[in-house]
């Protein structure tokens, strides 16, 4: 499995009347072919502002102003309209949280589904209306052959992401990007549409970034979670880990705060206290300082970094309190690459 | 089909929800968003008339050659002869037969409504889009250029225009055409600042479709009805605009025959007071031709815009 995507320190700026702010800061992560990766966080976090910037779908007042976004052997931070314009539907597509508006009223669901298929694949406009009929079966439209002479209006929400999926990976896009797909769906639906998505990343080796706030979805879907605080990552892992072992202070209080069937009927949630600092005035340190129950001096002054902690799965964290292990990790990683270039040598 | 629950074997996955989704989809033909307007629209009695009498002008207008009794410049030994079976509407002061330059007068009128709208409509989508979706300096430029043209004394414009480049039915069309799209830049420009913010418009850019793709297929015909509406008005302001023009001689010029230029004669009391044929079948004409495209104009706005008011 090849590396696709690497995401490194990306910084997104929007300029406002009363200057610029920082609504992503120092987000990094990287997708292997097939790999679905979970942007986890609260409302605001800035997980639907790192996809947007990878897209280049930012409002005119924001850019990416640090860091690199490879996407092959293309630098996407970089790149030109024209080429983005290439790239988007063709080896990067999305999809968006509303179905309901996601597509126009005015043109029927063959027009729209054809449109990408056209452009980006060269079909001819019948090759491109049975293969759109093929991609309606596959995404479970019933009648399809009917279905795609209809307008948007008579279709439920669930159909109507259905379309949205087979509109996303018509052309067969190598990273498909998921802006919390099942949040305007009612549950049932929910989980056809999750699994429909597993199946066509199955399939098809589709690498999915999946934004979401719903930790049973990240339960359900991801290989690599990454959970966003404040415009910033503060724990990346696997899946497992994180759910078998999260260290993150916020991660913590994130797992405290789902209810549990096996929770006395009695139990109140726990809720993490205060609020998310506004992005007009971060606090120097770290991020999570007024609401985190471990916070020490420190963390007011000194910004922590993202770190891995621990040798056999990727674990890394933003938190200073596992700064030991850390230096442990580092310890390990030197003394390894040591001996594997005495080795070599 | 039972109410077995037997899924169907391309979608292993479906479950009862959409297997019933499956029997909601085969509906009954629901009527389309056209079908709706179209029976709105005819529950419009004026605007049904409007469609009518429009219709009749425009047949007079295409049939003209066929139908008009004489060569509408063709000079006959009577002047100023009243109604005569020779002479339906009897003759002009300089002898030409009434009822064949009236006939053939429908045409102008046609000609100048149709073509200056569709011009102006042209202008004032391309500006409003590119205006509203660009958004920016590209928008001020525009609107400040829009509120410049607005501020001009409309008319007096349209004179001076046309005495530089001389007075002629293509020269009035150009110039009522390219000063009367303010009003639908916009117009289109409002819609589309909202239509750009929906999720579909931001789903085709990111499925990589090309700029003006997005702006005349996928935003445009969101915004066509109000432009419609507009426009419809815009061709009975035209024709009197026209008539006007031809009126104080800016027009169309005799002896070609348009219907301003026909009332040019009644300019003297005599006339006035005792030729009225000179004077009340182009005047009734162009009464009938705007108001019928007025009737059409409301019953269109009634029938599109009033979304919920079923």
């Amino acid at each position: 499995m090849g590396e696709l995507l690497k995401v490194d320190k990306i910084k997104t700026e929007f300029q406002t009347d009363k200057g610029p702010v920082t609504s992503v800061d120092e987000v990094s992560f990287d997708l292997k072919e097939g790999e679905t990766i979970c942007l986890v966080g609260e409302s605001g976090c800035g997980k639907s502002v790192t996809s947007l910037s990878i897209m280049h779908l930012l409002d005119r007042n924001g850019s990416v102003t640090e860091g690199s976004i490879r996407f092959e052997d293309k630098d996407l931070a970089h790149a030109s309209e024209a080429e983005m314009r290439k790239i988007r539907g063709n080896d990067i597509s999305m999809i968006f949280q509303e179905p309901m508006t996601s597509l126009n009223p005015v043109l029927t669901i063959g027009d729209q589904l054809t449109e990408g298929i056209r452009l980006h694949m060269n079909y001819s406009r019948a090759e491109a209306r049975s293969y759109a009929i093929e991609m309606l079966k596959k995404v479970g439209i019933p009648r399809a052959e009917g279905i795609i002479d209809e307008y948007p209006h008579k279709l439920s929400g669930g159909m109507r992401q259905r379309v949205m999926i087979a509109m996303a990976l018509s052309c067969k896009p190598k990273l498909l990007i998921a802006d919390e797909p099942t949040t305007a769906l009612d549950v049932t639906i929910q989980a056809q549409i999750l699994k429909l998505m597993k199946k066509l990343r199955d399939e098809s080796n589709t690498a999915i970034i999946l934004i979401t706030h719903d930790l049973g979805v990240v339960a359900e879907m991801a290989d690599k979670v990454a959970v966003m605080y404040a415009g910033q990552v503060v724990e990346e892992t696997d899946v497992y880990t994180l759910f078998d072992n999260p260290k993150h202070p916020y991660t913590l209080g994130l797992m405290k705060s789902i209810p549990h069937i096996t929770n006395p009927d009695d139990m109140r949630l726990n809720s993490i206290p205060g609020s998310v600092p506004s992005a007009r005035n971060m606090p120097k340190g770290c991020r999570f300082y007024d609401r985190c129950p471990h916070a020490m001096k420190r963390c007011l002054a000194e910004k922590p970094e993202l770190k891995p902690i621990e040798d056999k799965q990727a674990h890394s964290i933003r938190c200073f309190l596992y700064e030991e292990e850390e230096k442990d990790y580092e310890k390990k990683h030197a003394e390894k690459q040591h001996a594997e270039k005495e080795v070599s040598s | 089909m039972g109410m077995k629950l037997n899924p169907n074997k391309n979608v292993p996955e479906m479950t009862g929800t959409e297997t019933s989704g499956q029997m909601v989809v085969q509906f009954e033909k629901e009527e389309t968003y056209l079908h709706m307007v179209m029976r709105r629209f005819l529950k419009h009695r004026l605007a049904c008339v409007g469609v009518a009498v429009f219709l009749l002008i425009l047949l007079i207008a295409l049939l003209a050659p066929v139908i008009a009794p004489q060569d509408p410049a063709k000079i006959f030994n009577e002047f100023e002869a009243p109604p005569s079976a020779a002479h339906w509407l009897g003759t002009d002061p300089v002898g030409r037969d009434v009822m064949s330059r009236l006939i053939f007068g429908a045409q102008v009128s046609i000609a100048v409504g149709i073509g200056a709208v569709a011009i102006y409509v042209a202008i004032g989508i391309v500006l409003g889009l590119v205006a509203g979706y660009f958004g920016g300096w590209v928008d001020m430029l525009i609107m400040r250029l829009t509120d410049v043209f607005m501020s001009f004394p409309y008319f007096m414009v349209i004179l001076v225009l046309v005495s530089i480049i001389g007075p002629s039915l293509f020269n009035i069309t150009l110039v009522i055409g390219l000063l009367g799209w303010p009003a639908i830049a916009r117009l289109v420009r409002g819609s589309v600042l909202s239509i750009k913010e929906m999720d579909y418009v931001k789903a085709g850019v990111a499925l990589g479709y090309s700029t003006p793709k997005i702006l005349f297929q996928h935003i445009l015909p969101n915004a066509l009805a109000p432009i419609l509406v507009n426009a419809t008005f815009g061709v009975a302001s035209a024709i009197i605009m026209e008539a006007s023009l031809s009126f104080l001689g800016m027009g169309v010029r005799p002896p070609a025959a348009s219907w301003g230029n026909m009332l040019t004669q009644a300019e003297s009391i005599t006339v006035l007071s005792s030729q009225p044929w000179l004077w009340i079948p182009p005047g009734l004409m162009i009464l009938l031709a705007v108001l019928s495209v007025n009737f059409i104009g409301d019953g269109l706005r009634d029938a599109i815009e009033s979304q919920n008011a079923k």
